[in-house]
Formats: structure tokens, C-alpha cells, sequence
């Protein structure tokens, strides 16, 4: 049972990780219909800038600033590469086949990785020890003031975000031109600020998810983007992509799952497959959900008109 | 052919989430003649339509084509029955051309499959042969032989309309069902259209209109049936449905004819 | 003269497709002679990925079904040659009866993988499919465990090259003075292939099921419409497409004569996708040219770190960074410049939005 309770901790811990930077694919999707490929890549760039920042600043200021300063360091470069990525690789392309910008993000991300590699090289850059987070077992779990920080945060941020999509005349401008882009230029919505204004918001959350990556794991690596994406893209299918809310419930839900089927496969399957089988296990969730609901968890029905 | 039944529904009903979309709803609409279906916006007959060509079931009643039941069809199932339809907002496959538009038509007639493709076998080369023939004599049957090579997307509005019938006929169904095919169309458009679908009646197809232009429908139709909230009240020929109390009350006591087209239809 | 009068006989296409051959037939002769053995290796890679794009444009460019994990198929149809012909078990079957094996069995794997994503449209489409190629993934590097299938990630060495009696493609002769080694063999194996796909894609886009699955790209509700059985239509595409990546796997296993998960990984799909996307959706020639040009230009890049030498004599970027970035780069200045691909289908099978006053490309999308 302790087991059980302290893998629920970490994969909710993961999971909310995920749920951040989840949120940067769904909101554009939601918006362009497109997948942001290059969105992993930016919250890896986030992690980078963070642990390079800390560097320089490490020992001259409280800890506290420090990781404010860098942090909203990471916030600035992430949001400009956001607005960067949008100019270059979605707005030209916004009438052409749907999956040409496709291509051109799979060109930027491979830019950015190697970029990045040039810059911070290409061998896992660790997180100085800044300080020592105390630590809590409560109920057989073990948990640390630093991790329950990340946690807060993140909800903080997801509860933020849909209290702004919902409630200011940007975020129904968003959700206008979610809902359709055309009708919202017609009434008056300049759609082209609203999805530059989606990237940057997007760019800006995964920075702050790349800065909690960077104190969640100790360290940060120019190829990580990928694999992260790749997560983080299945939490939003699997919430319903699109949807915000779906994006956060796909992110926890997600991060339990690996959480447990790493702790438990092995006893499930009797030693027969071991917890390399993990992301099977959380395929085969994914497929099952889909199968069961075909726009995810919390997404629309597409009923069809006919 | 007389006046046997084509189509019977019986007591349809439809609802989507708490709103009810179709209510009891019952028709018979005989072989040979031209039925219209007639309503204001959201009376559901474009629900109407969808049970019909098995988009989704009807939760409740059943539906009969030459006798036989449709329940539990596939929409696929029902264009083989002899069931063919348009759509409202134009659906045609617009990066192909128009001619491809109506040889896809002819799939539920033909069969060659990939081997026949691959091995480009005799039959499969007669077969193609047949198919194109057939689809240049509905291009042309529909006026539209001049643009056969042209993408979908690139005709005019009118053009499109009458591609949409041309794909249909192509399936070779016993009953065509247009949904609101006049909508856009200008004057001489509209009486080309008329004079089309009296051509085809007059070879015998089964016609199911529905439409805005009640003028239109009065003028085309044999019978027809009016939608009001999901429900039909009143259904007969056209000098009946007009005098029908109950459907000048829907209209809002407006004599139906003096209606204008909405703008935006359901 | 009596030249001109011939080639006015044999007219203009006949002229150019003769030289197309004779170019063909000299061309590995001619790079080996020139730039050296390891570009021949790299046309009969060129090949082989022109395979896998011409398989994949079946189900991407022609019905739409945009698909992420297509390098699954390659997969199936590496590991059932490397299996059936190594000492892995100790078979030895014959590649004329493996081959098409693969073939079938990877078309076999295109159903029982696309049955599950019938329902799902577009982006649903593209996770569920790369989801499937990992699983994939994951089991070959794992299955060594507890029976030893795979051999997990050390892969299967010692494949059997492509054999006839005594005759093996692995020798290498010389005729004339002219070296002819296995890779020369191979080209003209990898090509005789693409020829052949090339026909069967091209007659299936003019027959009754290529114009179905374009229905169902543009439409899925009106083909339905239309008596299409739109869920066997998509499953023929599925496995079509599949068949073509199994037998380029087996292909791959014997000219490699190795092979392991790594060959399989999600990149791969990816640029398997970006060769269709690039070269040009549903237009045959489109995508082999995509395929050729993404094969050959990381290889071309590869001149780009002496190049930095030369110019600026010191190294200020690591020269395989230098190519990544350079691929990245062309990638994007390409897709900016040729939207609709380099090479895309003479009036556009492609999926662009053709009403966009009638649907917003968001939805669009959404459908699509």
C-alpha cells in the first residue's frame, strides 16, 4: 500500500509536469488544428537557459532570486522562440496542406536541438545543489518541500490559464477563434495576434515546466525535448486535444499510469515482462481510451453533420 | 408501378441531448413520384435526411425500403438499397474532378478490386471503361459535360449543385433525396434545376425534396409533408398543405407562399 | 543525321525515358568510378526509402490517413527475413518465399493495427499509429526475454544476402575490368522494386479503389454516401501501404545482412513522412524524388564540415551538428517555398482546404 500511495505521489508529481507542457500542444492545436512539433524543444530550451542562468548567478544572490531571475529569464527567451516559431514555421503556411507546417516544425525542432547542442554540448548539464528541500513522510510516503512546490505551481498555473481563457477579452478572443477563426476576423478579433498570442502563452508555461524539469530530475539534456513532447503531445490526445482542461487531466492521468505500470507490471505479468514494457503499458491505455471515446477524455463528440 | 410504397417511416424519432430533434414522425412517400418536405429552420428535416441515409439511428420507430427494413444499416448498406442523397452544405470531393466525382458514384454498382487493379486484368479494363462512359452520360444528362475535367472546388455554385445530383444518380438509386438543392441558386439556375428533376421524374425516379423555396415545391412535388419542432403537421399535395391550418400557424400566420427563403437555413 | 531521323522516330517521351535508362544503368558505375563506394551505398539507400515513401503515400497521400508509425512495417518485414533467413533459429528459407512473406505479413499488420483507428480522424490518428510503431519498437528490443526471439537490442547478425543456389549477391566479380561489387547488385535489386511499386501505385490511383480512397480523403461522410464501405476501403489502404514497407524491410535485412531496433525508431516514420510531405502528397513521382532528395542530402551535408575547414581553417561548429542543422534549415526554406511539395499531383491531390469560405482551416483540419 505504501508503495502504491508513494507512486501515486510521483506519477501526480510527473504527471503535472506533463500537464504544463501538454498545455502548449492543446492550446494550439485547439486554435491552428496543427500539432506544435517543435514544443518539446522549447521547454528543453527552457531548462537549458535556466541551468545557465543559475550558473552565473549561483553564490551572488539568495537562492529565492536566483531562481526567480531565472526562471523569468527562461519566460522571456521561451516566449520570444514561441513568436519566432510562429512567424517562421505556421504563419506562411496557414493556407497551405495541412501537413506542410508539419515539415517546417520538424525543421525548427531539429534546429533547436542543435542549436542547443552547440551552445550547452551535448552531455547531460546537472543542477548545482542549491539547497537541501525538507523533507516529509507522511502516511509511508516520502515526499520533499520542493516537489510539493512544483505541484502547487503547476496547479496554480492550469487554474490561472482557464480563468484567463475564460473570463478576459483575450482569452474569449481565443476561444473565438478556436471556435472559428473565420467568424472571429468578422467580428472584429485579430486572429493573427490571438495565435501569435497562443504560441507565446504556450512557449511561456513550457518554460516554467522546463524549469521544474530542471529541479525535478537534477538535469537538463539538448535531446530531451523529444521524448518529453512525445509524452506530453499523448497527454493532450488522451485528455481530448483542443481542450485545456483535457490537456491537465491527460498530464496527471498520464504520469500516474507510467508511475504505476513502471512500479507494477512486473507483479502484474508475473516477471514476465519487466517495467521496460512501461510505455506499452501506457499505449495500449491511450488506445483503449480512444477506442472507447474517439476525441479523447473530455473532448467534443465531432458529431458529424451531414 | 401505381401506388406501391417506396419509402415508410414509421413513428422516427430523434433527440440529441435533451433537445428532441424528431418527434413520431411518419411518411410514406410512393414509387414515381416527386415527395416534398417543407418546415422553418430546426423543424429537423435534415435529421430527417440523416436517419434516412443511416448517418446515425433514429432512437426510436423504424424505416422500410421496398418493404424491407433499413434498421441497423450502414450508410454504405443504404446507398447499395437504392438510396441516394445530396447534402445542403455542398459536399463534393473537391480536390478531385468533376468527372472522378461521379465515377466514385459508380462504386456501389462495380467491383474490381486491387488484384484487378494490379493485374489490370480484362475486366478490370472493361469495367473502367464502362464507368467512365457512364459518368461523361451523367455529366451530360446533368449539363455539366463541359467542366468534366475541371476540380470540383473550381465550379460555380450552381454547378456544384448539380454535380452533387450527378454523383448520386451515379450509385443508380431508386430514390434520390436532395437537400435543399435550389439554396443559392439563382433564377435561371433554379429553373434549370426544376427542368432536371422533372427529366428524371419523368424516367421514372422517386424524388424527396427538401426546400426552402416553397414556391419551388409547390410547383415539383406530388405530395408533401411539413416539419414544425420535430413533429409533422400536415402532410398532403400542396393545394392541402397550403390551406392547412395548423401550417400557416407555423409559418406565423403568414400565407407560406409570400415567405421569403431564410437567409441561413437549418 | 541518321540519329536525329531516329529520335524523331521514337519521339520525345520515348528519347527522354531511353536516357532515363541508360542514366539508371550507369549510375552506380559511374558514382562508384567518381565519388567514391559509399555513394552507391547511399542510391541503394535512396531506393529503398523510395520504397517505403511510395508505401506510405498510399496511406497518407492518397486516403489521407495520416500515419506516424508507418516504420513499424519496414520493421515487420526486416525481422521476418532476418528470423527466417539467419543462424537466429537456423533457418535458411529461400528469399524468393520470405520476401513476399514479409510483404504479406506487415499487409497483415496494417490491418490488425489500422482496425483499432477506423473511428479516429486526423491527429487521433497520427498518436495512435506512432503509439503502434513504438510498441513495436519495444518488443523487438525486448523480446529476448524470457525466450530469446529478437536477440533484444544486439539485433540479428549474419543475415543471408539475397541467394540462388550458388549464386549469392554477396560476391563480387569482375568483368572487364570493371569491379562489380554487392552493393552495384543491389541497385539494380532496389530498383527492378521501385520501378514495380511505382507501377502498382500508379495503377491503383486510376483504379476504382484509388479514387475511393481519395473520396474518402476529401470526404469521408459524403463517400460513405456514396456506397463506399469507407472502413474496408481504409483497411485496404492500411495494409497496401504496409506491404510495401515489409517488403523494403526485407530488402533492407539482406543488403544489410543486420539488424536491430535502433534501424526502427520514431524518426524514421518521421522522415519517411517528410520525404511524402516534401516530395509531393499523392503524386508518385513526387515522392520518390522526395525520398531520393532527403536520403542524398544529409549525405551531401556531410561535405559541409571539411567546407567550414577550408573556409574559416578552424572548426566552430562540430561538422555533424553542422549537418543536422543545415537538414533542419532546407527543411524548412523548402516546405516555405514549395507548400504543396516540390512535386505535387498536376491538379493538386493534396489536402489543402479548398473551400476556405465555407470552412475555416481549423475545422478543416479537424476533419481532415
Amino acid at each position: 500500500m505504501d508503495i502504491f500511495l508513494q507512486q501515486m505521489v510521483n506519477g501526480l508529481l510527473l504527471g503535472s509536469i506533463y500537464a504544463l507542457v501538454a498545455l502548449g500542444y492543446t492550446m494550439v492545436y485547439g486554435i491552428l488544428g496543427l500539432i506544435n512539433f517543435a514544443h518539446g524543444d522549447i521547454v528543453m530550451v527552457g531548462a537549458m537557459v535556466t541551468l545557465s542562468t543559475i550558473g552565473v548567478l549561483e553564490g551572488h544572490l539568495p537562492i529565492g532570486v536566483i531562481l526567480l531571475v531565472a526562471c523569468l529569464v527562461a519566460i522571456v527567451v521561451c516566449v520570444l522562440m514561441g513568436l519566432l516559431l510562429e512567424r517562421v514555421a505556421y504563419r506562411p503556411l496557414r493556407h497551405a496542406p495541412r501537413l506542410a507546417p508539419l515539415i517546417t516544425a520538424i525543421g525548427v525542432s531539429l534546429l533547436i536541438q542543435y542549436s542547443a547542442a552547440l551552445i550547452w554540448g551535448k552531455q547531460y548539464i546537472a543542477l548545482p545543489e542549491l539547497f537541501k528541500p525538507s523533507q516529509y513522510v507522511w502516511a509511508g510516503v516520502e515526499i520533499n518541500a520542493l516537489q510539493i512546490f512544483i505541484f502547487v505551481l503547476a496547479l496554480l498555473i492550469m487554474a490561472s490559464l482557464a480563468l484567463f481563457v475564460k473570463h478576459t477579452r483575450l482569452g474569449r478572443a481565443m476561444q473565438a477563434t478556436e471556435q472559428n477563426a473565420d467568424s472571429a476576423t468578422l467580428m472584429g478579433v485579430n486572429t493573427t495576434g490571438v495565435i501569435a498570442l497562443t504560441f507565446a502563452i504556450g512557449a511561456a508555461i513550457g518554460a516554467v515546466a522546463g524549469v521544474m524539469i530542471d529541479l525535478y530530475y537534477g538535469q537538463a539534456h539538448y535531446f530531451m525535448g523529444f521524448l518529453l513532447g512525445l509524452k506530453a503531445f499523448t497527454a493532450a490526445v488522451l485528455g481530448g486535444i483542443g481542450h485545456i482542461g483535457g490537456a491537465m487531466l491527460g498530464g496527471l492521468l498520464l504520469g500516474v499510469i507510467e508511475s504505476l505500470s513502471a512500479g507494477y507490471i512486473g507483479d502484474l505479468t508475473g516477471g514476465l515482462f519487466g517495467s521496460n514494457y512501461r510505455d506499452v503499458f501506457t499505449f495500449f491505455v491511450l488506445i483503449g481510451v480512444l477506442m472507447l471515446r474517439p476525441s479523447g477524455l473530455l473532448g467534443r463528440a465531432t458529431t458529424e453533420r451531414a | 408501378m401505381g401506388n406501391q410504397s417506396l419509402l415508410e417511416a414509421h413513428h422516427l424519432g430523434k433527440h440529441f441531448g435533451g433537445l428532441r430533434a424528431l418527434n413520431q414522425v411518419s411518411l410514406n412517400i410512393l414509387r414515381g413520384e416527386i415527395f416534398g418536405l417543407i418546415g422553418p429552420n430546426g423543424a429537423g428535416k435534415t435529421t430527417l435526411f440523416n436517419l434516412i441515409t443511416g448517418i446515425y439511428p433514429p432512437d426510436e420507430g423504424t424505416l422500410f425500403f421496398n418493404q424491407q427494413p433499413l434498421n441497423g444499416l450502414k450508410t454504405h448498406q443504404i446507398t447499395r438499397a437504392g438510396i441516394a442523397r445530396t447534402f445542403q452544405n455542398i459536399r463534393l470531393f473537391s480536390q478531385m474532378s468533376a468527372l472522378e466525382n461521379v465515377m466514385v458514384g459508380c462504386h456501389p454498382r462495380t467491383r474490381t478490386g486491387v488484384w484487378g487493379a494490379l493485374f489490370n486484368t480484362a475486366s478490370a479494363r472493361a469495367e473502367e471503361a464502362m464507368i467512365l462512359a457512364r459518368a461523361h452520360a451523367l455529366l451530360k444528362t446533368c449539363g455539366l459535360s463541359q467542366q468534366a475535367q475541371r476540380q470540383a472546388y473550381q465550379l460555380s455554385y450552381g454547378d456544384q449543385r448539380r454535380l452533387e445530383i450527378a454523383r448520386a444518380l451515379a450509385t443508380e438509386p431508386q430514390l434520390l433525396a436532395l437537400d435543399e438543392p435550389a439554396a443559392g441558386l439563382n433564377h435561371t439556375e433554379t429553373e434549370a434545376l426544376k427542368t432536371l428533376l422533372l427529366h428524371l421524374n419523368a424516367q421514372g425516379m422517386t424524388l424527396l425534396l427538401i426546400e426552402h423555396d416553397v414556391k419551388l415545391v409547390m410547383g415539383l412535388c406530388d405530395r408533401m409533408a411539413v416539419l414544425d419542432f420535430g413533429e409533422k403537421i400536415a402532410e398532403g399535395s400542396p393545394r392541402e398543405v397550403r390551406q392547412n391550418p395548423h401550417v400557416i400557424k407555423a409559418y406565423l400566420g403568414t400565407d407560406p407562399i409570400d415567405e421569403p427563403a431564410p437567409v441561413n437555413p437549418s | 543525321m541518321l540519329l536525329v531521323s531516329k529520335c524523331h522516330f521514337l519521339g520525345h517521351k520515348k528519347l527522354l525515358g531511353l536516357i532515363l535508362c541508360i542514366v539508371l544503368f550507369a549510375l552506380p558505375f559511374l558514382l562508384d568510378q567518381y565519388l567514391g563506394r559509399a555513394w552507391v551505398r547511399i542510391i541503394d539507400f535512396a531506393l529503398l526509402f523510395s520504397l517505403l515513401a511510395l508505401g506510405l503515400n498510399i496511406v497518407v497521400g492518397y486516403a489521407g490517413l495520416l500515419d506516424l508509425g508507418y516504420i513499424a512495417f519496414f520493421a515487420v518485414g526486416a525481422y521476418c527475413y532476418g528470423l527466417l533467413c539467419s543462424p537466429q533459429f537456423g533457418l535458411h528459407w529461400p528469399f524468393w518465399f520470405v520476401l513476399p512473406l514479409g510483404a504479406l505479413l506487415a499487409g497483415l499488420f496494417g490491418i490488425v493495427l489500422g482496425a483499432p483507428t477506423l473511428k479516429l480522424r486526423g491527429d487521433y490518428l497520427a498518436i495512435v499509429t506512432l503509439g503502434f510503431g513504438e510498441i513495436i519498437r519495444i518488443f523487438l528490443n525486448n523480446l529476448n526475454h524470457p525466450v530469446n526471439i529478437t536477440n533484444g537490442a544486439q539485433g540479428i547478425t549474419l543475415i543471408d544476402p539475397l541467394q540462388w543456389q550458388s549464386i549469392s549477391l554477396a560476391q563480387t566479380i569482375h568483368w572487364g575490368g570493371i569491379e562489380i561489387a554487392p552493393v552495384h547488385y543491389y541497385y539494380f535489386v532496389f530498383l527492378f522494386c521501385t520501378m514495380f511499386m511505382l507501377v502498382v501505385s500508379s495503377r491503383l490511383e486510376r483504379s476504382r479503389i484509388g479514387r475511393a480512397w481519395m473520396a474518402i480523403r476529401e470526404d469521408e461522410v459524403a463517400a460513405a454516401c456514396m456506397g463506399l464501405n469507407t472502413r474496408n476501403i481504409k483497411l485496404t489502404a492500411f495494409a497496401m501501404g504496409a506491404s510495401f514497407g515489409g517488403l523494403a524491410g526485407g530488402l533492407f535485412a539482406a543488403f544489410q545482412g543486420f539488424i536491430s531496433p535502433e534501424s526502427f525508431t520514431l524518426t524514421d516514420s518521421i522522415m519517411v513522412l517528410c520525404m511524402v510531405v516534401l516530395g509531393g502528397m499523392g503524386h508518385v513521382s513526387g515522392v520518390v524524388l522526395g525520398a531520393i532528395l532527403l536520403s542524398v542530402l544529409p549525405e551531401i551535408l556531410r561535405y559541409a564540415g571539411p567546407l567550414q575547414m577550408t573556409l574559416l581553417h578552424r572548426v566552430w561548429v562540430d561538422p555533424s551538428d553542422l549537418r543536422m542543422l543545415l537538414f533542419g534549415l532546407a527543411l524548412i526554406v523548402m516546405m516555405l517555398l514549395r507548400p504543396k511539395g516540390l512535386w505535387p499531383a498536376k491538379h493538386g491531390a493534396s489536402t489543402n482546404a479548398p473551400s476556405e469560405n465555407t470552412e475555416p482551416p481549423a475545422k478543416n483540419a479537424q476533419h481532415g
